[in-house]
């Protein structure tokens, strides 16, 4: 077995030292009863190049974003990923060190860590930013029991907007502690539904359908009743065009930060973060690097704060998170080294003017109409002349993976297309796609 | 020392000094910006622009400076580049770090995880245009379920913690489904902090069952805590002591008979890959640790996955959505998925506890189990295991008349020694560990389990050869020589890093934890 060292001759020398007659003896303590007494029926071994040849024809029966033009977003993206990041994170030293618990041993994690932070709360606009999360969904949810915590509430409102599937790890998540949960619908004031018993309200910007809200009324409404505000962020290159949720009046900033650098990947791992203003530092989820020197006064970076953590609180922990996602987190934190204050303005600026090409297209064209009326970033829903299920079929046949049949998560919307347009389309992928969704000849 | 070498630590003088050899001096990214400079390029326009105050509105847009740098590409490369070399990793050397499973990340794994097919595929892309992964996520459920005796699983939990988050919902689920009231779950005291962690977030009571002075939990000591409002037991079997759980049968008896459900930390399943099944063993609900068992890279501490695996009484509560294969499950049917589709999702589990992950959890990990899986075949796991207890117990015969063992015997996959023998040259379990790191090793777990007091927790893995064991029992006898002799040098190591011990201290009285750009800027 090429992953294992031992030679025959090293077996016997070592069970000789141990005292064991062969290797079966090794495993006495097991009582023989509960020994399986067969071989585990799984396929036999593979060669690397059969393996390969495997895997390869398994990845070949998936669409992606090599094989069709990607219109698909809804909460992961299909951005560009610089070389740089594959290069630098396949780099054995990052990929096969483990959690920075020595730090003498493990200062390049530390400090990448503490690098992603100082960016991430500079998007957020909050003081002090984790080092990740599993995802944004479950990111989302350890902001609601942070929030919780914080106000010793335990009721939450939900604004409108939020992604469906966010909305149910939140749900699930939480459910353990019982909070009331309160989901508001389009047409209600969050004002009226925020009380003196609400922790939190969670509002996501941009929402699911891809509209640019304003966080300053819910956070002033909830600052009024003591409640904090929790922005959610699903796409966080809206971060670099938008005014930061911390600006606006969010205490709690989480989300999804898939789409620094991170591939799609089918979902994971992505990469979930949390930040949050100084005050509530202790009361944070995850993991959090500090700087500070070593004996002989050099700058170096530890993990802190760790007493909020369950390997040293157990049941009293703020959280029973043990990991973080520290090789994405990396990912990211090249990705934002690479793009800089620049190009991450640039990058989220062309997002937009490709977004704003495509609905003035679609304005354009019989048949297709916008959704909603509110402003978008990247992301916005069309409703098409028949279902969303058809008009996706007729862009599949013109080469795109066309968006999201809104349907398959909101019933409601299920003659809309959720349609995102990343700097990865061109325009005459847009004009192809419009054409297609509409039925017509492009 | 030469006059060559100079006088800061064998630093050549009269230059700035930004390296030492090859371990370079290196400051934050952010340090290194210099306006104007950019690491990334984009494409001409082809749609016209825009001016977002104008399409959003001048107050959404962002007005403040962020605090990212402007560096080049060449920046970049070297800044992470100088940065890994400070790190150690599996990829050195041992890193025996228990508990932890720190094998050999076959680098295969990375190959076929990167495949366009799986790294640029949409979580949220139809059934039809997913059929390989699907297939993949479906043989790796079933793979798992056979490894670990299991009747289903579901991969949709991100690491092991949630893994365990998963099954306590679950056993909640189960017993709110049958209407039992129970506000209790029993948790040894040796167990890993996120167990009674996972256990309080579905707001139960937990009740901690003490080790025995052999290192094991007896079925009277779980006997007297069980009770009719005890849900279940936690328990890692191998035990955090690397002992097997010998009693396990009796110990699920007693927790059966009273109603209960147990739970396995799979965290240890290295151990007995193909010699025994933890669903075979009386437990009911599990997680594994793609990221341990499995060779998944830790990556610096995560992306792992923590998949739970459930006997057919708990399967209605498992997360959704089920992935299912035409034929022989109830829920794919043709019309969903499309004529030429196998594997579909189902959604309609009414009794399911709902969603943790916001899509199907970290399939990258997926993919790189599955790769392991195929690598190895039935011999080739029962291998490892074979070979990780073997090490595990040549390191306890060689180092066991020198160090303190608490538990003496037979180990499974790790062994644990202490201080103990020490305490009168003033050197502790965390100085040892220090002085490790001169010798080339990343240290063991420390002070862990905490029933061992200054625990040195060592787990080898079936990937370290029997040279490469020779030298780190040499190394650790020579530090408790060192340590007879020459304390001093023990207790201050480590003395070879780019930094000796960091002061934890002041990093938490006040935390730093971003770095502010210097005023004016």
């Amino acid at each position: 077995m090429r992953y294992i060292p031992h030679t025959e001759d090293d077996v016997r020398q070592m069970l000789e030292v141990v005292g064991a007659p062969n290797t079966d003896a090794l495993f006495d303590p097991i009582p023989l009863a509960l020994r399986l007494d067969r071989p585990l029926d799984l396929p036999p071994a593979l060669s690397e190049q059969e393996l390969v040849r495997e895997l390869s024809g398994l990845a070949a029966k998936n669409a992606h974003a090599e094989s069709h033009d990607w219109f698909l977003g809804a909460g992961t993206y299909a951005h560009f990923i610089p070389s740089a990041i594959d290069a630098l994170a396949s780099r054995g030293e990052f990929l096969t060190a483990y959690t920075p618990y020595q730090p003498e041993l493990s200062q390049g994690t530390l400090q990448a860590i503490f690098e992603w932070q100082t960016m991430m709360s500079s998007l957020a606009g909050v003081e002090v930013a984790n080092a990740s999360m599993y995802d944004g969904a479950s990111a989302s949810a350890e902001a609601v029991l942070m929030a919780m915590r914080v106000t010793r509430r335990q009721r939450v409102v939900i604004a409108p907007g939020l992604h469906p599937n966010t909305r149910a790890v939140v749900e699930t998540i939480v459910s353990g502690l019982q909070p009331e949960l309160v989901f508001l619908e389009e047409a209600d004031s969050i004002e009226a539904a925020i009380d003196d018993t609400t922790a939190c309200v969670l509002m996501q910007r941009p929402d699911f359908f891809g509209r640019v809200g304003d966080l300053r009324v819910a956070a002033e409404a909830a600052h009024a009743h003591g409640a904090l505000l929790v922005s959610v962020v699903a796409e966080a290159l809206s971060l670099g065009l938008l005014a930061s949720p911390g600006s606006e009046g969010a205490d709690i900033v989480c989300g999804e930060a898939q789409s620094f650098g991170v591939p799609m990947g089918l979902g994971g791992p992505h990469l979930g973060f949390l930040a949050a203003r100084q005050k509530f530092v202790r009361q944070m989820p995850g993991r959090l690097v500090g700087e500070t020197v070593d004996q002989r006064g050099l700058r170096g970076f530890v993990l802190t704060l760790s007493t909020r953590e369950q390997h040293i609180r157990r049941e009293r922990a703020t959280s029973n998170i043990c990991t973080n996602q520290g090789l994405c987190l990396l990912r990211a934190t090249i990705y934002l080294s690479l793009l800089g204050r620049v190009g991450l303005r640039q990058l989220a600026e062309r997002n937009l003017a490709k977004a704003e090409y495509a609905k003035t297209r679609v304005r354009a064209t019989a048949g297709l109409e916008l959704a909603d009326d509110a402003p978008t970033f990247n992301e916005f829903a069309v409703r098409v002349p028949d279902s969303a299920a058809a008009a996706l079929g007729r862009a599949l046949e013109a080469g795109c993976v066309g968006g999201l049949d809104l349907g398959t998560l909101v019933p409601e919307r299920a003659d809309q297309v959720l349609v995102c347009t990343t700097e990865v389309v061109s325009r005459e992928a847009i004009d192809r796609l419009v054409a297609a969704l509409a039925g017509a000849e492009a | 020392m030469s006059e060559r070498q100079g006088n800061q630590g064998g630093r050549p003088v009269g230059a700035p000094n930004v390296a030492r050899g090859f371990s370079y001096d290196e400051p934050l990214i952010f340090e290194h910006s210099r306006p104007g400079r950019v690491g990334f390029s984009l494409a001409d326009c082809d749609v016209p622009e825009v001016d977002p105050a104008e399409v959003l509105g001048a107050a959404a847009v962002r007005e403040d400076a962020l605090t990212l740098p402007e560096v080049s590409e060449v920046e970049v490369m070297r800044h992470f580049t100088r940065l890994s070399t400070w790190n150690a990793a599996v990829d050195f050397g041992l890193y025996p770090l228990g508990s932890c499973t720190m094998k050999y990340n076959p680098r295969v794994n990375e190959r076929v995880a990167a495949l366009p097919g799986f790294a640029q595929a949409h979580p949220l892309q139809p059934p039809a245009l997913s059929q390989g992964f699907l297939e993949l996520a479906w043989r790796l459920e079933r793979g798992l379920a056979e490894v670990s005796g299991m009747d289903a699983v579901s991969l949709q939990p991100a690491a092991g913690a949630q893994g365990e988050l998963v099954g306590m919902m679950m056993i909640r689920a189960y017993f709110a489904d049958r209407g039992e009231v129970r506000t209790k779950v029993l948790v040894p005291d040796s167990a890993h902090g996120t167990n009674p962690a996972s256990a309080a977030l579905n707001a139960y009571e937990v009740v901690t069952v003490l080790t025995g002075d052999d290192g094991l939990l007896h079925p009277d000591e779980v006997e007297k805590a069980m009770a009719p409002d005890v849900a279940g037991l936690m328990l890692t079997n191998p035990n955090t002591l690397g002992l097997f759980e010998t009693r396990i049968a009796e110990i699920a008896d007693v927790v059966h008979r009273q109603g209960g459900l147990i739970y396995g930390d799979g965290a240890n399943l290295n151990a007995i890959l193909g010699v025994a099944r933890p669903g075979d063993l009386g437990i009911d609900v599990m997680h594994f640790n793609l990221h341990k068992t499995f060779s998944t890279p830790h990556g610096g501490g995560g992306p792992g996955a923590g998949p739970v695996g459930v006997k057919a009484l708990l399967e209605p509560y498992l997360p959704r959505p089920v992935i299912t294969r035409k034929g022989d499950d109830a829920g794919a049917d043709a019309d969903a998925i499309g004529a030429d589709a196998i594997f579909g999702l189902d959604f309609e589990r009414p009794k399911s506890i709902g969603r943790v992950h916001g899509n199907f959890g970290n399939v990258g990990m997926f993919v790189r189990a599955w790769a392991y899986l195929r690598a190895l075949g039935p011999e080739g796991l029962r291998r490892c295991a074979e070979m990780a207890v073997l090490n595990a117990n040549y390191l306890l015969a060689r180092l066991g008349d020198t160090f303190f063992v608490p538990y003496p015997g037979r180990v499974m996959h790790e062994c644990i020694l202490s201080d103990r023998h020490l305490a009168d040259t003033g050197v502790t379990t965390l100085d040892v560990a220090k002085r490790l790191i001169d010798h080339g090793y990343h240290p063991p777990t420390i002070y862990f389990p905490l029933v061992v007091e200054g625990a040195i927790m060592i787990e080898p893995t079936e990937s370290e050869p029997k040279e490469g064991l020779d030298r780190f029992i040499e190394a650790l006898l020579a530090i408790e020589r060192e340590a007879h002799a020459d304390p001093e040098t023990v207790k201050t190591a480590p003395h070879t890093t780019r930094h000796n011990r960091l002061d934890e201290t002041r990093a938490a009285r006040k935390p730093v934890l971003r770095w502010e750009p210097p005023e004016g800027e």
